[in-house]
């Protein structure tokens, strides 16, 4: 039975999520806007694991009074299907984006993971034996000499397990409609923490299915039941309803459950507004992932 | 509630209590904790012989009176808190590896000498080689802290691994003699020869200080790492100035004759 939220539908469904491997990393700078420079840049290209190897997005601004070295900050999460892929995505990108940003360092954003891999200490390496170490309660800190001071970056970073692929479908009246929609559904969701929304502006138009139907080495492609355009073709089984013209996504991956059940439901309220006809989610009949975020389940005010 | 040992009188030569520790009392019965040995010169006595006790069962303990002839004070220890309201006597807290000391008066030399981790507060001044190495050793502390408000003696640091040594006062010559790692800061100032011989590590000095020739200038810099430490010393009670609005640390790098790659941070303030 569908259930109603501010005149909008919501289907009785649920999003369809895998497990995941998550690292938290705080990058701080001189100031706000150089250390959100470096974020957006190491987050970059990191829309899907599939094509990108790694999901990352900023998931929050710090101030100086959360971050280990006093200075304004960024969060970064980044997702990775195993702690061997994750760990050389943190290497790559912070080694490409961070350590060569002015006035940055880098720190663990996962203090208390058991699970630890190295970061700073394979970076490290750039100093060319003119670095130096620091320990401090029990963390080393890699002093790597850079052409405006030194860079500093913790050695190792916590790894921990983390959840992949929560998201739901706006279905609008119009692109205007449905894109206002999902703005404002993403500035909800970054209210939370412990999430990530790795698409640009966390939102995607380009839905998709598991594999091809003509194309079989494509693992994915299309989601020809969401495009409005592909509405009649007989080829086709439309999943929507009549009025609906634009349709847009918000991938969420989270280090938790409750962080992305939070996450769901402040975007999915913020969503539900005029123009929109219905919220849905995308899942693979239960088969893909093992976590099921059923929609009517969720705390909607 | 801490057991209480309250010093009868100060002993007329030194009085070896190594057994002086949170480890050694805290399983302990009051008897048993009155029984435990010391040695006064080459006489093993017992512990009420010279204090009186109070408590039992505790990893807390507070020694009260001038014990400042009382050596090898939380020797080892590796957990608890000790409070000593007075004066403590020489190798206080040497090779502790956990837990909390705190001295409200002076305390002696080999403060902290090979210690291993826990904290180390002293309100007054310590003698000379705090944190450091003894003799024929190759490394003094490896890890932990150790706050001194008032000044300290010779050697301060020598041959210290690893851990943090703050004096607030004025330190006497050859503070981090042959340091291999670690950071002291010095908010006080120090005599001579500060840093000779030291391979790795840091030195901060808040005030200007006589270098070695055989230290060169680098430049003038605000290092991010000096961020961590003014946040961990803030948490002692202490402070370290890291704004570069307010001033820049000269580094100068040496001491070149060893060859080595230790750092003496001079703040230079607006």
């Amino acid at each position: 039975m569908d259930r109603i939220l501010n005149g909008v539908r919501i289907a009785d469904t649920f999003a369809e999520a895998f497990d995941m491997r998550a690292a938290r990393v705080v990058i701080t700078a001189a100031s706000p806007k150089w250390a959100r420079t470096a974020a957006e840049c190491m987050t970059g290209f990191a829309t899907s694991v599939i094509g990108c190897k790694v999901e990352a997005a900023i998931e929050s601004e710090l101030g100086p009074e959360e971050t280990p070295d006093g200075r304004p900050g960024i969060g970064v999460l980044l997702f990775g299907f195993d702690t061997e892929g994750l760990t050389s995505r943190l290497v790559d990108r912070i080694g490409q984006t961070v350590l060569t940003c002015v006035t940055t360092a880098c720190f663990d954003g996962l203090p208390q993971s058991p699970e630890r891999v190295p970061v700073g200490g394979i970076l490290r390496h750039f100093g060319d034996r003119f670095q130096s170490s620091k320990v401090l309660e029990s963390q080393r800190y890699w002093r790597i000499p850079v052409m405006d001071g030194e860079f500093l970056i913790q050695e190792t970073f916590g790894i921990q397990k983390a959840i992949g692929g929560g998201n739901f479908l706006i279905l609008g009246a119009n692109q205007d409609a449905a894109l206002g929609a999902a703005e404002a559904a993403v500035d909800a969701m970054r209210r939370v923490r412990g999430v990530a929304l790795p698409f640009p502006g966390g939102i995607v138009r380009s839905g998709s299915k598991v594999g091809a139907r003509r194309y079989k080495k494509l693992i994915a492609s299309t989601n020809d039941a969401y495009c409005p355009t592909l509405r009649g073709r007989p080829d086709t089984a439309t999943e929507l309803p009549d009025g609906v013209n634009a349709v847009l996504e918000i991938v969420v991956d989270g280090l938790e459950r409750s962080s992305i059940e939070r996450a769901l439901a402040a975007g999915i309220g913020a969503a539900c507004r005029p123009g929109i006809v219905e919220i849905t989610a995308g899942n693979y009949g239960g088969k893909l992932g093992k976590h099921h975020f059923h929609l009517h389940q969720l705390p909607l005010d | 509630m801490p057991v209480t040992l309250v010093l009868k009188t100060p002993p007329p030569v030194p009085l070896e209590a190594e057994l002086l520790t949170p480890d050694a009392i805290a399983e302990r019965s009051r008897a048993d904790i009155c029984a435990l040995p010391v040695n006064l010169g080459k006489r093993r006595m017992r512990l009420d012989d010279f204090f009186d006790v109070d408590g039992e069962r505790s990893d807390e303990i507070e020694i009260r009176g001038d014990a400042s002839r009382v050596k090898w004070i939380g020797r080892g220890m590796t957990r608890g808190r000790m409070l000593i309201r007075g004066n403590g006597g020489m190798h206080l807290g040497s090779g502790m590896t956990g837990g909390a000391i705190t001295v409200t008066g002076n305390v002696s030399d080999w403060l902290g000498a090979e210690m291993k981790g826990g904290t180390i507060r002293v309100q007054g001044n310590a003698g000379g080689q705090v944190g450091a190495a003894y003799r024929g050793s190759l490394n003094g502390m490896s890890d932990g802290t150790i706050v001194v408000q008032g000044s300290a003696g010779l050697e301060v640091g020598m041959r210290m691994k690893r851990g943090l040594i703050v004096v607030g006062g004025r330190v006497r010559d050859f503070a981090g003699l042959q340091m291999k790692g670690g950071t002291i800061v010095l908010a006080g100032g120090a005599e001579l020869r500060t840093g000779a011989w030291m391979v790795r590590g840091t030195i901060v000095a808040l005030s200007s200080i006589s270098l070695l020739p055989t230290f060169a200038y680098a430049c003038t810099y605000n290092p991010t790492f000096l961020n961590l430490y003014a946040k961990h010393i803030a948490t002692l009670g202490w402070t370290i100035p890291f704004d570069a609005r307010e001033g820049g640390y000269r580094r100068y790098t040496g001491d070149t004759c060893v060859p080595g790659k230790g750092e003496i941070l001079v703040w230079t303030g607006f």
